[in-house]
Order: structure tokens, then sequence, then C-alpha cells
């Protein structure tokens, strides 16, 4: 992969896309080992720069780092000197004097990972950046469907919930199309953006009609935190609409799809607790295979001399 | 680089010969088969690895297990190779701790993949020993690494470039010196 950043899906091809899955692949066999690590990436140093309070993609990528022998620096924004008034791109300079190689950002803003790359000789890895794209849990998503069917192409994916505030919903739409599976996305329509049919996905309201279709549904975290503007009535009354239940997987009788969710899970909203234990819920071997993907990532944009070609 | 053929060094008779011999040496070396697995480099020391064991179990009657090893993750190289290796999975489907392992390549050269693979290998288990088996050993250590079993030692020039063939990747088996064409 002759790239130096990881910005988002929207810009990679699907042989790209192929190649980190198949990467990543060998990379989930090390984390099933005693001896959880290999040299790969030694001395070279990953730094995760997050805007944004985040446990599990952190953690993620800094174990993935770690696995390949890297040496980590994890930045706390929140109290560090962007407090003391420091710029974006101060900081970013401050890191990369450091002799910090590969940068993991995430922030509130769409665009910066973007921005941020084009003012620094890191590699840049977007971890999430606002409504736009979250490229590696859409890997890590793809990578799932793919470990239990064995192909994405024309796989049935409903992706489920607040698409609108999603950048999961974005990335995976782009990562799925690419591969040849058909996508509908599902949910309030006030959480629904307009224009998002272009992308080449379908629009459904009825949950019940994209159950009985879908093969894998892909139900996105309800952000509390982003539903002050009253795109929702209500939490119980979402769930009554939207909220995967035992009663709704019944419903399809033999049908047995797969069920992905980011995490954390708002139990009792989007996913009931019967749901999320069930063994259709991938939600636990998404986390492994999160780190797997990472370090296929880090493995990609680190290795090859040729690198240095960007976006 | 364009390289031209220079000598054909082994042909397919050579090879099963070069085989049939390491593989007897194993089973006298060891005193017999016991506790003993194969673990082939990926890529062309798997098919070799795989026909030992064949010749093995052909004279022994015991079928020793081969296991398959992907070095790429532990290369001393990454950042000065021009192409990135693809990485591929290790197949070992058996506990390596405690066994006598003979490690296979195709090529011994500078030493560095025999030193990667041993790194592979503590990381996997703790083997009671390990030792080397090469189809040709062409000299030019970099590392102090020596093949307990060699099919044919080829003395190269660096200049040149051993191509080793086997038919399960390449059609044929036989073994080439090859030389950088003048310009």
């Amino acid at each position: 992969m002759k790239r130096k950043h990881l910005l988002g899906l929207q810009e990679l091809s699907a042989e790209e896309i192929n190649t980190i899955l198949d990467t990543a692949r060998p990379m989930r066999d090390i984390i099933m080992r005693d001896i959880k690590k290999v040299p790969t990436l030694r001395g070279k140093t990953v730094a995760t720069l997050f805007y944004e309070p985040s446990t599990r993609t952190r953690s993620s990528f800094e174990l993935a780092a770690k696995f390949l022998s890297a040496d980590t620096l994890s930045l706390n924004v929140a109290v560090s000197s962007v407090q003391k008034g420091e710029s974006l791109i101060d900081t970013v300079r401050t890191i990369e004097a450091m002799g910090v190689e590969i940068l993991v950002v995430r922030h509130q803003q769409s665009g910066v990972p973007q921005f941020i790359a084009a003012h620094t000789k890191m590699s840049v890895i977007n971890a999430g950046d606002g409504f736009h794209e979250h490229p590696t849990q859409a890997l890590l998503d793809l990578y799932t469907i793919k470990q239990k069917f064995y192909k994405i192409k024309d796989l049935r994916v409903a992706i489920i919930g607040d698409i609108f505030h999603s950048r999961v919903a974005r990335s995976n739409i782009w990562g799925l199309l690419k591969l040849g599976a058909e996508v509908t996305v599902c949910g309030p329509p006030s959480l629904i953006p307009v224009e998002i049919s272009k992308l080449g996905v379908r629009v459904e309201t009825n949950l019940d009609r994209t159950l009985a279709w879908a093969d894998v549904i892909n139900v996105l975290r309800i952000q509390k935190e982003r539903q002050d503007k009253g795109y929702l009535t209500g939490f119980d009354e979402y769930r009554d609409w939207y909220g995967i239940t035992r009663e709704k997987l019944n419903q399809l009788q033999n049908k047995k799809i797969l069920i992905l969710h980011p995490g954390p899970i708002n139990r009792g909203v989007e996913i009931d607790d019967y749901v999320a234990e069930s063994p259709q819920a991938m939600v636990n071997e998404q986390v492994t295979n999160g780190v797997a993907v990472r370090m296929a990532v880090l493995y990609l944009l680190a290795g090859g001399s040729d690198n240095g070609v960007t976006i | 680089m364009n390289l031209k053929t220079k000598a054909k060094i082994m042909d397919e008779d050579g090879v099963r010969r070069a085989i049939r011999r390491i593989a007897h040496e194993i089973v006298e070396k060891n005193n017999g088969v016991e506790n003993l697995a194969l673990i082939g480099v990926r890529r062309r020391g798997v098919p070799i690895a795989q026909r030992i064991a064949e010749e093995i179990k052909q004279f022994e009657g015991v079928e020793v297990p081969v296991g398959i090893l992907d070095i790429t993750l532990y290369r001393d190289d990454l950042s000065s190779l021009s192409h990135q290796p693809v990485v591929h999975q290790t197949e070992i489907n058996f506990p390596i701790t405690g066994k006598k392992l003979v490690l296979v390549d195709d090529v011994l050269y500078t030493g560095r993949t025999v030193r990667a693979a041993l790194d592979a290998l503590m990381d996997l288990g703790r083997p009671m020993l390990v030792q080397l088996a090469v189809l040709i050993d062409r000299g030019h250590r970099e590392i102090p690494v020596r093949a307990d079993y060699v099919g044919k030692n080829v003395p190269t020039s660096k200049k040149e470039v051993i191509h080793v063939h086997l038919a399960d990747i390449d059609g044929d088996d036989a073994v080439y010196i090859m030389e950088k064409e003048d310009e």
C-alpha cells in the first residue's frame, strides 16, 4: 500500500481495503498467542492525540502499536497545552519534533486529520473526525463480516440508527459499497441525512422490513450527548421503533442475521440485553478485530521506502 | 534489474536426490523421528519441508508434522525495503515446546532470514532444539549461522542470484544461478 496516511475509506480503493483486511488476519493470530508481540515496528513511535474522550479506540490503537513493538505516547489534550492556548498545528509540530512517526488523531471537527496531514511529516491516522469518517472502525466491521461470511460482495448490510451523526455509518457505507455489498440505512427520518441515497444506499424507515432483508445489521450507538437538538422524541420511543429486541429477532424465525455494534452499547435503547448477549452479536469479536485491523494499518503505513505518496 | 541465466546447477533429479539425502540425514542425526517436526519458511521452504516429510514417511512409515512459518513481521529491514512485504499467516498447528524442530528454507545467504525465523519460533514456544536444513548454501553470511543439512553448497558472487524452482510453485524443479545482464 503506497500511502502515507489513513484519513478515510472514501479515498481508498477496494484493493487497498482488501490489503488491509488480508494483513489483519495474521495480526489477529498474534493477538491469540501467549506472547503477543512481534518486533516489526521496533524503534518507531506512535502518538495518540484525542480531542474527544475515547477509551476503546485509543486503547485499541495503543495495544496495536505495542504488539508491534512500537513505543507509544498518549496525549491527554483536555488537560494539556491546549488549555494554555496552544494551536492545533503547534501541538502537532511539537509531537513531530519529539520524533514521533505516526500520529493517531481524533477530533470533534470533520476534516482535522486531513488538515494535520497537510502540515506534518508524520503519518496521520484518522481515529474519528466529527461526523465525517472513522475508517478503522469500518475496517474492523468489514473484517468481522468477512470472518463470518468469507466475503463481502453481494451481502445485504443494514446500518441502523442515528445515521446523521455517525462517522461510523459514513465510513461503513464507503467500505461496504466498494467491496460490493448492498447497503440500506434505517432509522428515524430526522436522523437520516437528506442526500444519503446519492451515495448508493437504500433508505428505509421500517425496521421490520430492514431486518427481513438484511444478512448483517450494524446497529449504531444512540449518541445521547448529541441528542439535545430534538432529533429524537425520547429513548423509550426510539427503542419501540428501532431498538433490536428479542421479539424482533424472534420474528425472523430461523434467519440468523449477524449483529454488529461499535460499542459502547446503550443497553435497552438500541439493543436489548438478550440481543447483546446472543451468539449473533459480534461486539467482543469486533473489539479483538479492532486491534488486529489497527496493527495492519500501522504496519502498512510504517513499512517500505515507497512511503511519501500522500493522498 | 534484468537477470540472465548463468548456469543450471540442479535439475529435477538433483533436487529430488538432495531432498532425499537431507531426509535421511535428519532421521540419522536425530536417532529416528520421535518428537520431530519440520517448519518450512515461507515461501519455498514450505514445499521443501513437505517433501522431506514425504520422504521420511516413505522409509520410516511415520508422518512428521509440518508447520508453515511467515517471518515478515520479524524482518529487520522493513523501512529500508522498497516494497512492503505482504504478511501471510503462520500455520503451525501443533505445540512446538519440547519438540526437535528442523527449520527448512530454500537458500541460505546472509543468515538474516534464519535469525528472523528463530526469533519467530521462540515467540511461539520453547523447542528442545532447532536445526537448519537448506537446499542451497550460497555463502556470504552476515550473521553466525550454519546449516545442519545442506542440499548443495554453491559458492557465488554477491552479484549473482540463486533462483530455486519448485514444481508446487513454479511448475518445475530446478536451481539456477542468475547474473545481472549488462546494460
